[in-house]
């Protein structure tokens, strides 16, 4: 496992050129092409914006005002962390042909499954700014640079998911349902269209013990709120641990790795 | 000389999964609290049984066997995709795989874009591709498409660009599996020549392919697998002969079975249901069908003269279907006359598989006056060369009256196969040689594909 986790940097041209090559086939042939990757997040903002101001007015305290920015710091990372997952989950399956037929290094395909996902993340970035400036928030520059931090933080942690479940996928092919509605459950469960605040006391727990959460509020705390990012013990707790969820991932995927070619 | 592939001791286990747990879910697995259990399979499949050989560095290694041997599982294990069961397989440089050609492409991307990422995952750098880029595009003939989306080629330029691609990687060993077949004789003498160039610079190549006739021009040794184990190796024509006659073997024993299913089912009365269609297995009649050119299998007539057997032999005088160009066959027809005539014929019709006769004829075209019958007997239509390309054929044989009414007609009942080296077209090979006069040579047969060696081009590096 050691040996194989660290050829992976060895592939980094073949991640790079496939990561490419799937921003590049993704919106060929629609009209927007990539603007796409602007304007779901964008269309998903004003749903939520719509559902929040306008039918469900006052739903929301003071302190998450201008709600459509607050819940743009929050969807752009969650979209990332679960397309990345719906995709990675499918991944081994629908590129049956390289595993069965070519000498592949398998874990390439979950990993440029994220980092296909993080491009997009990336170009929905001017979106935000352009948000931040339009309402005028405040950055204090030297909160910015956890961004960076928190960015690595979750790619670990997805990454080490995205390996568990492509993985296990290719031996349980009905993940891919349950992942949906297991993501639809996440999604309401982390702090993303409600600030953690209004989360009952007692279920407060519950929701520290996911770590989307803390990833979510990271987001929040840097691009959102004013003041020091409080959140930071808990974000390098976050890192330890995403670093082994990396590593479980890798680990059970190595294991699997010789039944690919024959179960794909 | 050292070996390119050494594969020590190779077996191969798959797994055969029962039919319920082939659609397992996670769900069920977690309910039944089997999920280790599930992943255990039912039965296995052993596609490779302890197979070792060796590869000297340079030399082009032929794999042969039937359908489902382990050809592919070998070759897999070779290129480092599936891993043996037990034992082991060591490779000596860059491999090239030409197993799935052209598996990484995307179709909603150019050719030219896929030809990148396709070189890159066969593992050469950008700079190396863009070196050969042209070489490639040219290699595949496809200057004019290649920044059209794949989606877009027809299969042939697909499998092209694939092969082009591959072998443009430059490995040291190279592992071929039955992909000449990609584009018209052109392309594939252009493959060949490539292989050639190869064979000239001392790489290795492992090629698996059903087509006897290269493994012979062109491997300097073969292996034959048979269900999994090796059945023979050595000398390419050597081993390619012992498995044409076991080959031979085997479809003579096939179609012995099948003819005697169809005789069987000829003779059997059919029960006849009154409301379900004309069945399509031979049918016995008493009288011949309307259109005799539609009829296919079956058997009619009123049986006072009986065909009691029909054997096809050869040379040796035992029962035959597989026969070569030019052998001697002989038809022997047993019969039995319930009466005294003097009213029969004996005919005889060869058919091909399109259904087209190939030859007839009775003893009455053939002069021979009916003069009596009775009792049983046998009547036996002897070939001393048996002509015909090679192919399948199917025989009538019937007995009937001068006027034609049928006392005994069986259609297309027996089965031979006809086999030959040559790949001649048509139906019937005269018996015929080539002179020349003037100044033209040939080379004494046998000397191999080395159009490259005649060329004397350089090698292309």
């Amino acid at each position: 496992m050691i040996h194989n986790l660290l050829a992976l940097p060895k592939y980094r041209g073949l991640i790079q050129t496939l990561v490419v090559r799937d921003l590049k086939a993704r919106y060929r042939g629609s009209v927007l092409g990539f603007f796409w990757s602007f304007v779901n997040p964008l269309l998903l903002m004003a749903v939520y914006t719509f559902v929040f101001t306008v039918i469900m007015p006052g739903a929301h305290p003071e302190s998450v005002q201008p709600y459509g920015l607050f819940f743009f710091c929050g969807i752009l990372p969650w979209t990332w962390f679960s397309s990345s997952l719906t995709e990675a989950s499918n991944v081994l399956i629908s590129g049956g042909n390289l595993i069965k037929k070519v000498l592949f290094p398998a874990e390439v395909l979950p990993i440029v499954s994220v980092l296909a996902n993080l491009s997009h993340f990336l170009l929905g970035l001017p979106i935000l700014a352009a948000l931040l400036i339009y309402y005028q928030r405040p950055l204090d520059p030297l909160e910015l640079l956890w961004f960076p931090v928190i960015l690595v933080v979750q790619f670990f942690f997805t990454t080490g998911l995205g390996l568990l479940l492509a993985a296990l996928t290719v031996h349980f092919r009905d993940i891919k349902d349950i992942l949906g509605n297991v993501l639809t459950l996440w999604f309401f469960s982390t702090p993303i269209i409600y600030p953690m605040q209004m989360a009952p006391e007692g279920y407060r727990w519950v929701l520290n013990l996911n770590p989307m959460t803390h990833l979510a509020i990271s987001y929040q705390e840097v691009l959102f709120h004013v003041g020091p990012h409080g959140h930071w013990k808990w974000l390098l707790a976050m890192g330890a641990a995403s670093l082994v969820v990396f590593l479980i991932g890798y680990f059970v995927f190595d294991r699997l790795r010789d039944s690919f070619a024959e179960e794909v | 000389m050292t070996n390119a592939i050494e594969a020590v001791n190779v077996t191969k286990v798959y797994r055969k999964y029962a039919r319920k747990k082939q659609f397992a879910t996670l769900k069920s697995a977690l309910l039944s609290g089997s999920l280790v259990s599930e992943l255990q399979p039912d039965e296995t499949f052993e596609a490779l049984r302890g197979v070792s050989f060796q590869v000297p560095k340079g030399c082009t290694y032929g794999v042969i066997g039937r359908n489902g041997s382990g050809k592919s599982t070998l070759l897999k294990c070779v290129a480092g995709i599936t891993r043996p069961t037990t034992g082991s397989v060591a490779v000596d440089g860059r491999i090239s795989a030409l197993i799935e050609l052209g598996a990484g492409f995307h179709p909603e991307i150019s050719g030219r874009e896929n030809v990148f990422i396709n070189g890159i995952m066969l593992g050469l750098s950008k700079k190396e591709i863009q070196k050969r880029f042209d070489e490639i595009v040219e290699f595949a003939e496809l200057k004019d498409f290649i920044d059209a989306p794949v989606k877009t080629y027809s299969s042939g330029m697909y499998m092209r660009l694939g092969f082009a691609v591959a072998i443009h990687v430059d490995p040291d060993v190279l592992l071929v599996d039955e992909v000449l077949a990609v584009g018209d004789q052109g392309f594939t003498v252009k493959c060949l020549d490539k292989f050639a160039e190869f064979r000239r610079r001392n790489k290795t190549i492992l090629l698996v392919t059903h087509s006897l006739d290269l493994v012979e021009k062109f491997c300097d040794q073969a292996l034959w697998l048979d269900k999994g184990k090796t059945h023979g190796e050595g000398d390419p024509k050597l081993t390619v002969t012992a498995y044409i006659m076991d080959v031979e073997k085997a479809e003579e024993q096939l179609l012995a079975k099948e003819e005697a299913v169809r005789v069987a089912q000829a003779v059997a009365p059919v029960a006849r249901d009154e409301d379900s269609p004309q069945p399509h297995n031979p049918v016995e009649t008493g009288e011949a069908p309307a259109n005799m050119f539609a009829a296919t299998e079956g058997r009619w007539g009123t049986r006072e003269i009986e065909i009691t057997g029909v054997n096809i032999v050869g040379a040796d005088g035992t029962p035959a279907h597989v026969f070569r160009t030019g052998e001697p066959l002989t038809v022997k027809i047993g019969f039995r006359a319930h009466q005294p005539t003097r009213d029969f014929v004996f005919g005889m019709g060869i058919f091909n598989a399109d259904g087209l006769c190939c030859y007839g004829t009775n003893t009455n075209i053939d002069e021979l006056e009916p003069d009596r019958l009775s009792g049983a007997g046998e009547v036996r239509f002897v070939v001393d060369r048996l002509d015909l390309v090679e192919g399948t054929y199917k025989f009538d044989v019937a007995v009937h009256k001068l006027d034609g009414f049928p006392y005994d007609y069986h259609r297309q009942l027996y089965t031979i196969r006809v086999k030959s080296r040559q790949k001649d077209v048509g139906i019937y090979r005269p018996p015929h040689r080539w002179e020349v006069t003037g100044d033209v040579t040939f080379r004494p047969p046998g000397s191999g594909f080395k159009r490259g060696d005649r060329d004397g081009d350089a090698p292309a590096d």
